[in-house]
Parts: C-alpha cells; structure tokens; sequence
C-alpha cells in the first residue's frame, strides 16, 4: 500500500518533470500557438483541415483548401520572419520598413518587366536578372538602414522609421503613380502554379530560403556572431569581433529576403498596388519572432522557432479571414496578440509566475502527506 | 534587469550636469537654437522666393498654425515621453480611433461636443495608461508595445466604421468653424480690400498646452524628474526619483496631449476615416527630433517641438511652392529632412562620447 502510494507520487513527479521539460523546451511556445489556433478550428471549422484536388480555369489540377493557402500565402512571409531573427539577434530591434521596401523592389522589378513585355514573354530565363535587380534595390536599402544602425548608432526601429514613411512614396514615384499591369507566363507561374505541378510554386520559395538559411547556420558562423554581439556588444568587440559589421551585414541579409518577397509579392498578382502591398508585413514578421519564441531584445534566436511562428500567424489570418472579420480590423487581433505574448515573456511576470508556482507546490506538498 | 539592460544606452556620462554648468551652451540650448535659425532661415527664404505663392501672408503663416495644431499637441506629448527616455508611434492611430469614436458618438449616439470631448480624452487616456503600464511597470521594450498599439487602434477604426464619415453635428460644427481674428493682422486682397487674417479655436489650445507643458517641465519637480530619467537612469535610481512612476506618468500625460490633439484634430478635419492622420506618428517624431528632442532621452524642449512642427510645415509647403506637385514628394521630402536631423544628433552624440 505504501509502496504503491509512492509509486504514484514518483510517477506524478515524474510526468511534473516532463511537463517542466516540455514548457521549457525552446520550441514551446510556437508550437503550443500553432496547435491552439488548429484546435480552435477543429471546433468551429472542421472543413478547414480538408484538402481537394480542385482543376482551375487554365485547366492545370491543384491542390486547393486553407492549409494549403495558409502555406502558400506564409511564404514572403516566412523569407521575412528569417531575415528579421537575425536582425532581432544582432542589433536588438526591428527593422519596421520591410513592407515598404517590398513596395520598393516590388515597382522596380515591375517597371523593368513591363517597360519590354513582349522581351520577357518569349522565356521565362530573362527574368533572372530582373529579380537580380530587385534584390539589389533591396540590398542597398536594406545597407542604408544598416549603415544608420550600425555606423550612426541609431536604434533599428528609428532609423528603418526613415524607410517605413519614404518607402511608398518612393515606389509610387518610380511608377508614375501608376499601377503597371504584366502578363508574363513565367511570372504567373512563380506566383501562382507551375502547369502540371499541384503545388504553388511560392512554397517551393519558402522551402528553398529555409533550406539556405539552416544550411547557413550549420556551416557558417553567422548565427554564432550575431548571437554575441546581441548578448554582448562590448565582449564581441573584445573577443575581435567586429560589430557593426556583423549588424550591417544582418540587414543586408534582410534586404536579400525583401528582394525575394518582393518578387513572389508582385508576381502573385501581375500588377502593384504601392499602397496596399505587403501592407503591415513588417507587423507579422515581428509577431512571428517573436511567437517563436525569441526575445525582441536580441541574442540568442531559434530560427525554427520564427518559421513556425510565421505559419502561425498566417494560420491565424486565414482563420480570422474564414471567420469574416474585415481584413482592415485583422491589425487589431493581432496587435492583441502581440501584448499577450510580450506581456508574458516580460522579466517581472516571469518571475511573479514563478514564486506563485513554487509557493503554489509548497501548498500542496503537506497535503499529499496527509493522503500518505 | 533586462528593464535596465533595455536602456543602458542612457548610461553615458555621469557628469552631465557639471559639463552643463562649465558649458554655457548646453545641448538643449544648442539643438534649440539650431532649429530656430534653420525655421527663420527657410520661412524667410520663401518668403523672398516664392513672394508670389503668399508666403509674406500673415494668413500664410496663421494657415500653418491651423493646419498643424493637432500636430503640436501630439508631438508636445512625444517629446515628453522622449525625454524619459521612451517613445510612441501610436499618436497617429489614437488620433484616427479619436476622431472615428467622436464622430459615430456625435451623430449616431446623439451626443454633444461636450459628451466627445469626454471620448476623447478617455481613449487617449487609456492608450496612456496600458501602454504606460507595459513599459514603466513590466518593461517591455516601449516600441513594440506602442507599435501593437498602432495596429490596435488602426484595426479598432476600421471594426467602427470603414466608411469616410463627415460630422453633421450642429454644435460641433460651430465650433469648428469658429474664427479668431487679430485686429490689424491680414493683407490686402487682389480687390483691394482688407481681409483679417483667422486662427482657428485648436490654435488657441495648442498654445495653451506648449505654455503649460513648458511650465511643467521647467518648474515642477515631474518635469525635472523626466529629464532625470531619461538622461541617466541609473544615477535617477540613485537619487531616489520613482523610476517606474515617472515612466508611466510619461505614458499618461501623452495619453491625455493624444485625447486633446484628436478632438483638435477632428476639429480641423471634421471627419472620421480610417486613413486620416496616416503616418501622424512619424511627423510627430520628426516634429520632436527636429526641435532638438535626442532620441536617447534627457535633452529636449516642447517650445523646440513646436518650431520643429513649423518647420515640418514650412518643409511641405515649400515642396509645393517649388512646383513638385506629386504625391510622394511630401512623403520623400520628409523622410530626407528626419534622415538629416537624426544623422546629425547622431554625429553630435558620438563627438559627445568621445570627448568625455
């Protein structure tokens, strides 16, 4: 009887630890959100999970459903979330002007394309260098706000500020304010469907960054610096490192993401609209940092963690959009969410959950004597 | 810690205030002064080369008043959250929510100018307080809770109403369209005949709140305390100033200038939509910048922040002046001139560090 007793307050003990070592773990977080918003839908929505083999208008067969659309539409922002973690790890703060820089690269790739159309139209290969160009554009904005953080020691969030107001102006002057409309196949089929493969070709994007990105990490030591420097700037320099490179760099990398991004953006549709593209991205991708689990205030980083967290987001505006909430109020949810996850990740909460669970155990140990 | 981490980039000299002393141009006296002769310098400017376009109006410069009224209360509350060290980007937000929330309580709720007034102030008040909370009280980095914050009041417009809605309100609109004119002040039209130039009632408040501001942050043991604040926390821990207290206060107060700023807003505008006071956040932070406020915190003034607003002003109408009548050059132009001063405080805070 005794033995027995014991036995299960062992096994109670043990799964306690496992529990612990579960809420510990790094992926956590992301992965409990993501599973929470699935469960939400499994109540409400259960066609949400079903997936179709659908024939579309060209007559190409495609697998259709919201998973699929919570993949694909994750994309951009999935090469985003990835830039951002570096960002986030080396320099502390946010870059906030990835939306307009998207608008940016956006027009500049299209007004290439459509200022020589019939060019374009005859091979999709002509269009390599054109998204070249964009992810240049990209680079070279993203080595200005790079320049201002790292040089000029302006924090990330005000000088990419500078971005976030000029770049939409920007991109609606290098069009004329006009919204150019292309009709180019190879274009059409990156954002939307190689003929005769059933999967949107932006996820193979998506796939392909990641891929780089881990690769990257394993080979490289970029992950290992821009963690040191967002741990501590004064001990990378001393152990000779060189920290403002490392965060120039970081945005560069980021300026590569936006390029890309870009590129899926504008060829989703064939057209721009600079007002209204990649609009509040730079927003998700924040969230998606830091629903992975990452600290906003820099260091060590799980990019796993990001990527899960953007296809939680992107998970969550489909499911808000199926739930038909007007895509001008989806900020505010989000926002919502935003607070909760700081809140919870805040140093003074932490700590506050922390002495009321072990006094919460306290309580309960004299009882479970009794019992024995 | 990581509270104190977050701004450890405040922790520059300890020295301050008897560099400041030795120095009889201390930096709030120089980036002031800088501002003033630059706004001199281009109002001027206009004036001589754009003679033509009205720039030697005295309504001109009542016009720029008028127009950016709103505009100096809100940038009147950044500077104060800026000094402690702190910032917000969801002025422009709240002031959209404020002004979308008074027009739906005045013609669909069958309020009164007074009852809105109340709204407003009670929106803005509750921005200050949570956001306030967030960052004084659990600190969580101040811009991502005021960048939530945005999003949340911009989403929060739109769940109200997505439609461009104009205030029908009677009284409102009296109000509204209520006029101060100063005799002797205005200019002789192309028919020869007198025409007085006018304020509007906003005007008159702004004012009021500039002084008052100035006021507090001089004279009163809160305003010296922000400056303490955001100039060296640790030495403010030392010397016993609430910390947290102040923060949150800081938050508040830009609460209240935001609920004040919106009703002055809406009173200039006269409508609610969605995309009103677009991008008011990053001319409130200019507006601030420009008047000498340094983002690290600890230097600033609010007389600084009302010549930035001018200046912000005199920038766009010169733009428009020059003949660049598209859009996006108001956008360009604007984000250059806060890229130039934020460069320079920059340049000015390393030659500082270095020095010491």
């Amino acid at each position: 009887m005794n033995r027995e007793i014991t036995n299960t307050k062992d096994n109670k003990a043990a799964f306690g630890s496992m529990l612990k070592k579960i809420v510990r773990m790094n992926l956590f977080i992301p992965i409990a959100c993501l599973a929470a918003v699935f469960v939400f839908n499994a109540f409400t929505n259960p066609d949400f999970f079903s997936i179709v083999y659908k024939v579309n208008s060209n007559g190409d067969g495609l697998l259709a459903g919201n998973l699929i659309s919570v993949l694909n539409n994750a994309s951009e922002l999935v090469i985003l979330a990835i830039g951002m973690t570096f960002i986030t790890s080396a320099s502390r703060g946010q870059d906030i002007s990835v939306g307009a820089c998207i608008a940016i690269a956006g027009a500049v790739i299209l007004a290439v394309v459509a200022d020589n159309m019939a060019y374009y139209q005859e091979s999709g290969i002509r269009l390599i260098p054109v998204v070249l160009l964009g992810c240049l554009v990209a680079m070279a904005f993203g080595a200005f706000n790079g320049t201002l953080v790292a040089v000029f020691n302006v924090q990330p969030m005000i000088a990419t500020l500078i971005l976030f107001t000029a770049g939409r102006p920007i991109s609606s002057w290098i069009t004329g304010g006009l919204s150019p409309r292309v009709n180019v196949p190879a274009l059409n089929a990156v954002g939307n469907v190689i003929p005769g493969m059933p999967i949107p070709t932006p996820i193979f994007f998506a796939v392909g960054c990641m891929l780089i990105a881990f690769l990257a990490l394993k080979f490289t030591n970029i992950g290992l610096y821009t963690q040191t420097v967002g741990i501590n700037e004064k001990s990378a320099k001393l152990i000779g490192l060189n920290p403002k490179m490392i965060k120039f760099i970081t945005f560069v990398i980021m300026g590569v993401c936006v390029g890309i991004a870009a590129f899926l953006k504008v060829s989703r549709v064939g057209s721009i609209q600079y007002n209204y593209i990649a609009k509040d991205i730079e927003m998700d991708a924040i969230l998606a940092v830091a629903l992975g689990g990452n600290a906003l205030s820099g260091g060590k980083f799980s990019l796993a963690g990001s990527i899960i967290g953007a296809y939680t987001i992107q998970a969550l505006t489909t499911t808000l959009l199926a739930n038909s909430v007007p895509s001008d109020a989806l900020p505010a949810y989000k926002a919502v969410v935003i607070i909760i996850l700081v809140a919870i990740q805040a140093p003074v909460v932490k700590e506050f959950a922390r002495r009321n669970w072990s006094a919460f155990r306290r309580r309960r140990e004299p009882s479970g004597k009794v019992v024995s | 810690m990581k509270f104190a981490n977050i701004l450890s980039r405040n922790s520059n000299n300890p020295a301050d205030e008897i560099t400041k002393r030795k120095n009889p141009l201390s930096d709030t006296a120089f980036l002031l002064i800088t501002t003033v002769i630059i706004f001199v310098l281009m109002y001027v400017l206009g004036m001589i080369l754009f003679a033509g376009k009205g720039f030697a109006n005295p309504q001109n410069f009542f016009n720029l008043l008028n127009e950016n009224a709103a505009l100096i209360v809100l940038s009147c509350g950044l500077t104060i959250v800026m000094i402690a060290g702190g910032i917000d980007i969801s002025v422009g937000g709240a002031t959209a929510l404020i002004g979308m929330s008074c027009v739906i309580h005045m013609d669909d709720q069958g309020g009164q100018f007074g009852t809105a007034i109340f709204v407003a102030l009670g929106i803005g008040l509750t921005f200050g307080i949570v956001q306030g909370y967030l960052v004084a009280y659990l600190g969580v980095q101040p811009f991502i809770v005021t960048l939530a914050g945005m999003f949340f009041a911009r989403g929060l417009t739109a769940i109200i109403e997505t439609e461009t809605r104009t205030v029908s309100n009677e009284g409102f609109n009296k109000i509204a369209q209520t006029r101060i004119r100063l005799p002797g002040v205005g200019s002789v039209n192309n028919n020869g005949v007198f025409v007085q130039a006018y304020l509007e009632i906003g005007v008159i408040v702004a004012l009021v709140v500039v002084i008052a501001l100035f006021a507090t942050l001089r004279w009163t043991k809160f305003g010296r305390n922000l400056y303490a604040v955001g100039g060296n926390l640790q030495s403010a821990l030392m010397l016993g100033i609430n910390v947290k207290r102040t923060k949150f206060l800081s938050y508040v107060l830009c609460g209240l200038l935001t609920g004040i700023g919106g009703m002055i807003f809406l009173l200039h505008i006269r409508s609610g939509a969605t995309t009103h006071a677009s991008g008011m956040e990053m001319d409130a932070i200019a507006s601030s910048i420009i008047g000498g406020t340094l983002l690290t915190g600890g230097v600033g003034s609010v007389f600084g922040t009302f010549i930035g607003a001018l200046t912000k002003g005199t920038i766009g109408n010169i733009v428009r002046a020059i003949g660049l009548t598209g859009a996006w050059w108001t956008g360009i132009s604007r984000a250059a001139m806060l890229c130039f001063f934020i460069v320079l405080q920059s340049v000015i805070i390393m030659r500082k560090r270095k020095k010491s």
